[in-house]
């Protein structure tokens, strides 16, 4: 018999076999096409604000995907047994999170070298971008979490996350785009991006717990 | 004793909606006074800036306003625990009309911070650390409306946005430390750090009796805005119990 946590983690995973999880890269790609229409063709100039780009598309494809997280197993009553599972919520919460990001966070890192391809981006940056992207979505889908749980059930939820969660995922933003600066040696930023993911890995999941149980009817 | 008693007694919420009302009319008084004072030394007793000139009385109302912006989003920290660990109605009452004032704050030092950064800096807005963290408390504050208004429930919108009040203060400091690497231009706080104030006596008095005045003033609209969210608890309790029984009524007429 799998532990609960492993059960959870697979059935997510398998449910996002189903389809909707490439979505979000389509989304991604969707504002990297939108930019030079927005700035002008110039690629000197999309070349030096590409990385900023590529992080604004990977944050807002993060956040906009986040109010299916829990909204699924709210309608389908999946949520009721996880309450009851013999796991703490936190862990079910964070493998929960754990499946979201490796089904809807690793595309949109592998994909943002390929899409800096197109914006003139230096394959030197677009490495320094990946890996920055590899830290902060995580950041942002367990801060995310928070945001998802607490709309969880009602009607207008859907623009109701991100604005909860944009202002909260501003440092995630600017040490990501510092840690992709190519101008910038050194791994500082980059290791201030590892720790915010680590604190947020602990906050993310006990604050969506909590606003779970006690908004549970 | 007798006044932990007198002040605990206060938690019921009927008792509370009437210390209020007796409290208003004075906390009024007292506001209009006080602003008054603090007005003519703004205006009139401190001396004009020999740099700034007559531009830095603005002074006099952002300062405060930026102060009770953050005081009001510690205050609904301090009731959203209130919220979370006692599950007290005042406490979220409190919080609940601590909000908008907050925002309304947050605008304020915005807009006098903007008014004064035209002559100062040449510019209306600057991307600089102090005012983009204003900027985002203030679309905190928003945030924080949109949640409550979302949630038509007042027991469940209270407890979703006590714990947003707490992830929100945790971010507070990350946010502001990241903003203030990110960027910074802002001249560093001046009253408050070690050691003397590096401001003048003559416009240091003017500035803190002009705080007191703000936060009086934010004392009196937020106990009549927590007596009015009080008042509107009580009409929807009497409008679902009204419309809790008339259905039944309604149910017994076929019956017959």
């Amino acid at each position: 018999m799998p532990s609960p946590l492993s059960a959870v983690l697979s059935r997510d995973l398998a449910l996002a076999r189903g389809g909707g999880a490439g979505l979000g890269v389509v989304f991604f790609l969707l504002v990297v096409t939108v930019t030079p229409f927005a700035v002008g063709p110039d690629l000197p100039l999309l070349g030096r604000i590409g990385p900023a780009i590529l992080w604004l598309g990977a944050l807002l494809a993060t956040l906009l995907g986040l109010d299916r997280l829990l909204q699924a197993d709210h309608e389908d009553g999946g949520l009721d047994l996880m309450h009851l599972a013999p796991a703490p919520l936190e862990l079910v919460v964070a493998a929960k999170i754990l499946a979201h990001w490796l089904t809807t966070g690793v595309p949109l890192v592998v994909a943002a070298p390929l899409f800096a391809v197109m914006l003139d981006v230096g394959p030197q940056t677009s490495l320094k971008v990946a890996a920055s992207l590899l830290l902060g979505t995580p950041a942002l889908a367990c801060l995310g979490a928070v945001g998802a749980a607490l709309t969880v059930g009602l009607r207008r939820g859907g623009l109701l996350v991100p604005v909860l969660i944009l202002p909260l995922a501003i440092p995630v933003l600017i040490f990501g785009v510092a840690a992709s600066d190519p101008a910038r040696d050194g791994f500082g930023p980059l290791g201030v991006l590892a720790g915010l993911a680590l604190g947020y890995a602990v906050l993310g999941p006990v604050a969506a717990a909590a606003a779970l149980r006690l908004l549970r009817d | 004793m007798a006044l932990l008693s007198a002040v605990t007694s206060l938690a019921n919420p009927s008792r509370f909606a009437a210390f209020a009302e007796r409290l208003t009319p004075w906390l009024i008084g007292v506001t209009a006074v006080v602003f008054a004072v603090a007005l003519y030394l703004a205006l009139v007793v401190a001396p004009a800036d020999y740099q700034q000139g007559e531009t830095v009385r603005i002074m006099f109302i952002h300062v405060p306003s930026a102060w009770l912006a953050m005081f009001a989003y510690t205050l609904m920290a301090i009731a959203s625990l209130g919220v979370l660990i006692w599950r007290h109605p005042i406490a979220d009452v409190s919080a609940k009309a601590a909000a908008p004032l907050g925002a309304a704050f947050t605008f304020l030092a915005l807009a006098t911070g903007s008014l004064w950064g035209k002559p100062m800096w040449g510019t209306w807005w600057v991307w600089d650390a102090r005012l983009t963290s204003f900027l985002i408390l203030f679309i905190m504050y928003l945030g924080l409306m949109a949640l409550r208004s979302a949630i038509e429930e007042p027991s469940r919108a209270a407890k979703a946005c006590a714990i947003l009040t707490l992830v929100g203060s945790v971010n507070i400091p990350i946010i502001k430390f990241s903003v203030d690497w990110w960027n910074t231009l802002h001249q560093p706080a001046s009253v408050i750090r070690a050691g003397r104030p590096t401001m003048d006596p003559s416009i240091l008095w003017p500035l803190l009796i002009a705080a007191v005045a703000f936060t009086l003033l934010f004392t009196t609209l937020h106990l009549v805005g927590m007596r009015t969210e009080l008042l509107r608890r009580r009409a929807r309790t009497l409008r679902l119990t009204a419309a809790a029984s008339a259905p039944s009524a309604l149910a017994a007429e076929p019956a017959e």
